[in-house]
């Protein structure tokens, strides 16, 4: 029998501590695949961040560096000038590359950094326990907004790939979602194509993944896939910002 | 001079934090010395919970437990870990549904109260930490049974207040409990 | 009187800045002291008050150092990796003299480390975790009724003294909860800030909030006006329990929740017939000093036992001042002394 499904070798085979229902473990999954799928394990370097995914170090096979809160592009960004021939990826949260990390983010991407980001955009912070997030939805409430996130006093949230698209060194950007299979299989065309412009060496390259948190949204994981669906896409669209017709 | 030192232990979502407070708030109410601590660590996430509660007459020193005159135990995980923190001449209290094995030690008492499946047959299993706590104070006097429904009174939000007959309940079907 | 309630340490830092009159709060979200946070987003509303989660903590306290400056009674809470990212702001603001508050429920380090409890933060709080010469008021609260009335007194020194006021405590302390009693409402002393930034209305000269002076003379001369103040801190704010120390042979320092596991042990150490003491700093900077001195013939020795690798013990060692042997017991990485680690250590001095 053909084996159809198996562990990909740029994931480690140890169980995951993510909560029933978080997609955190979707997204890890399609970056191991890609690594796989373009052979390049024996030379990425990722690099984790502060937040659900802090020790994801532990599960990808390739070298990793933990990075402090919302540092990861920096970090990533030394990581690639001592080696240029290393594909460097960073991992981050919405709390840590939208918050704490905005000038990192900003400033690798404006510099053309080549490296690749996957922004996993899950509308609050997980690891400590259900505050608002930059991109915590309008009337979204949180342990930090009781009372449902109001513009007027809150600020309105941070659309991050429109943002970084208006900046020449970032060459590919696209937003994507692993709400549903299909939605999954583009997730996975758009992050394999993220690292095939860093291979190019055409510069900074982001995938943001509108993600779940059952735990912190308080729904149940199936509730939580169409509270995604119902409520994140329309405000954060998916599809391509920049780089849709870069040929690699 | 009473101090009763108490450990509860099992799984995240099994209401051990939240009837350890209940306790400790009704100790209080009672003039007693009390503090309450929980397990917050980076276990949280695996899953386990457990909170520590002392019950004294007199100023309390640590909060931290180092060992307990009672432990409650609501799954076979905290029994491995905590069997051994229990003084002698204590008691070791278990939910029966869900601990696997029965404890080992022969120099306490030991109680082992099906209270999941007690609380399952009242229509809620999440009363399975009241039921044992109603034990634990049928044996030791720690306090009442009125401060007990008064302690709840002053915990839960307004809205659960209609549960309060069904948590008294529950506390009564652990004070009478008795090995078939 | 008020009643008693059963509460968490943390929220009671909350409750607490409230009733101190706190009406400004600036933070980011961290372990273990989320809880101050999620409670202030609550309250402040109800009591006509700001909660603002800022982007970083470089922006927290940066916006309480803009809140100070205007006159606000303003207050910050974080935890050991976010205290580190607010010390350029707590130098500027040492250098500015501005009146603030600050709490840092300590985890593990370094680096990410772990939220478990810990001290290791101590060298970074009362040496001066920032650049320059500067001092702030230091309070290790060790019980949840001390985190209420140390938290109010961490306003009115704040203000009588125009000096950051930092509450160090641990995990523990912030998420344990006990019987408190919010009592002395009257104790909150009000200060005019007649030198804040609140515009001149044409009736002033213009006040200036600043850390900068290029001049070396003025900078030296305002250096030394630091360190009056400081020395005027030290004469009259030190705070300290003795416990037992009268005829102890062997006296344990200790600070925070270490502290109230050494009572425990001196109880069971009195059973066995050993006398044991404890000097307890409750301000660690200004350090009781004058208690050393006091009791520098104690039959045995000191023994100091704190969270970290030995950071105290530099300044027990300093008040001792060679008088007496100064010996050392530490836990680290959110590992706990227990009872019995203490008391074999005791029982090693005396023998
Ligand atoms: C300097 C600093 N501040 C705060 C924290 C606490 N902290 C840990 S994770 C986190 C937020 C994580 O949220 P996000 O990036 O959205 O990741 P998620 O957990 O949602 O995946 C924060 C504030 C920290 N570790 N370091
Ligand atoms: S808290 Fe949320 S983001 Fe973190 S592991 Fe659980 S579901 Fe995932
Ligand atoms: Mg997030």
């Amino acid at each position: 029998m053909a084996v159809v499904f198996k562990r990909p070798h740029a994931l480690k085979d140890i169980p995951m501590h993510y909560c029933p229902g978080c997609t955190h473990g979707i997204v890890h999954r399609l970056i191991a695949e890609v690594i796989d799928e373009l052979g390049i394990e024996g030379k990425t370097v990722g690099i984790s961040p502060v937040g659900c995914t802090y020790n994801n170090y532990e599960y990808f096979n390739c070298d990793m560096v933990q990075a402090a809160h919302g540092r990861a592009p920096a970090v990533a960004t030394g990581v690639k000038r001592v080696n240029p021939d290393n594909i460097v990826f960073a991992y981050q949260g919405d709390g840590d590359l939208a918050a704490i990390g905005t000038a990192e983010i900003v400033h690798a991407a404006a510099r053309g950094e080549k490296i690749t980001v996957i922004f996993v955009n899950n509308a609050i912070y997980g690891m400590t326990s259900g505050q608002m997030a930059p991109t915590t939805l309008v009337n979204q409430v949180t342990t930090t907004t009781p009372f449902g996130r109001k513009p007027e006093i809150h600020g309105h949230p941070i659309n991050v790939c429109e943002l970084l698209s208006t900046l020449k060194g970032a060459v590919y950007v696209e937003r994507v979602s692993v709400h549903d299979i299909k939605n999954i299989f583009n997730a996975k065309k758009a992050i394999k194509k993220a690292f095939k412009v860093q291979m190019a060496n055409l510069g900074f390259s982001i995938v943001e993944v509108l993600s779940t948190c059952p735990t912190n949204w308080g729904l149940s994981p199936v509730e939580a896939l169409k509270w995604l669906r119902d409520n994140m896409i329309p405000a954060y669209p998916l599809g391509n910002f920049k780089g849709k017709d870069l040929e690699v | 001079m009473a101090q009763h030192e108490i450990l509860i232990a099992g799984f995240g979502g099994q209401g051990i934090l939240s009837a350890g407070r209940i306790l400790a708030y009704a100790g209080m109410l009672e003039n007693k010395n009390v503090s309450w601590l929980p397990s917050y660590g980076p276990e949280m996430r695996g899953g386990t919970a457990n909170c520590n509660v002392i019950i004294s007459d007199e100023p309390i020193g640590s909060p931290i437990l180092n060992s307990a005159t009672v432990l409650i135990v609501m799954n076979s995980p905290s029994l491995e870990k905590f069997e051994s923190y229990v003084t002698e001449g204590g008691m070791i209290i278990t939910d029966k549904s869900l601990v696997t094995r029965s404890p080992l030690r022969k120099d306490v008492d030991v109680y082992e109260i099906p209270a999941t499946q007690l609380a399952s047959e009242m229509g809620n299993p999440t009363y399975a930490c009241i039921i044992l706590l109603g034990k634990f104070i049928a044996i030791t006097g720690a306090v009442s049974k009125g401060s007990f429904e008064e302690a709840l009174r002053k915990v839960l939000p307004e809205k659960y207040h209609k549960l309060i007959p069904e948590e008294m309940k529950a506390l009564e079907v652990g004070m009478e409990y008795e090995k078939a | 009187m008020g009643e008693k309630l059963l509460m968490k340490g943390n929220e009671v830092i909350a409750e607490a800045a409230i009733r101190a009159g706190c009406r400004f709060y600036f933070g980011y979200p961290i372990t273990p002291q989320t809880e101050v946070m999620h409670y202030m987003a609550k309250r402040m509303p109800e009591v006509g008050g700001t909660f603002v989660q800022a982007e970083s903590e470089i922006a927290a306290i940066n916006m309480v150092y803009g809140a100070a400056s205007a006159g606000g009674r303003v207050m910050t809470t974080s935890s050991s990796p976010g205290i580190s990212l607010m010390q350029e702001g707590i130098s500027y603001a040492a250098c500015a003299e501005l009146p603030l508050v600050m709490v840092n429920i300590v985890r593990c380090g370094p680096g990410l480390g772990g939220i478990l409890p810990a001290q290791c933060d101590y060298f970074q709080s009362v040496k001066g975790g920032g650049h320059g010469d500067y001092k702030m008021v230091v309070l290790a609260p060790c019980s949840v009724q001390e985190l209420y009335e140390l938290t109010v007194e961490a306003f009115n020194i704040s203000d009588r003294y125009r000096i950051i006021t930092m509450i160090l405590g641990d995990g523990i302390l912030g998420q344990m909860m006990e019987a408190v009693e919010f009592r002395d409402v009257e104790n909150i002393q009000n200060v005019e800030k007649p030198w804040a930034v609140t515009g001149t209305g044409m009736k002033r000269e213009h006040n200036v909030i600043t850390s900068i002076y290029i001049d070396p003379e003025v900078l030296e001369a305002h250096n030394r006006k630091l360190q009056e103040k400081y020395r005027l801190i030290e004469e009259n704010e030190v705070r300290v329990e003795e416990y037992n120390c009268e005829n102890a042979d062997v006296i344990v320092v200790a600070f925070g929740t270490v502290a109230r596991i050494v009572k425990n042990v001196i109880k069971t150490a009195e059973k066995e017939g050993i006398k044991v003491g404890l000097i307890r700093p409750v301000t660690l900077w200004p350090f009781p000093v004058k208690t050393f001195e006091k009791y520098a013939t104690v039959p045995k020795a000191f023994l100091t036992v704190e969270m970290n690798a030995g950071q105290m013990l530099e300044d027990v060692k300093l008040a001792v001042n060679g008088k007496n042997k100064v010996d050392f017991l530490g836990r680290m990485g959110g590992m706990v002394p227990t009872q019995k680690e203490i008391l074999d250590k005791i029982k090693e001095l005396i023998w």
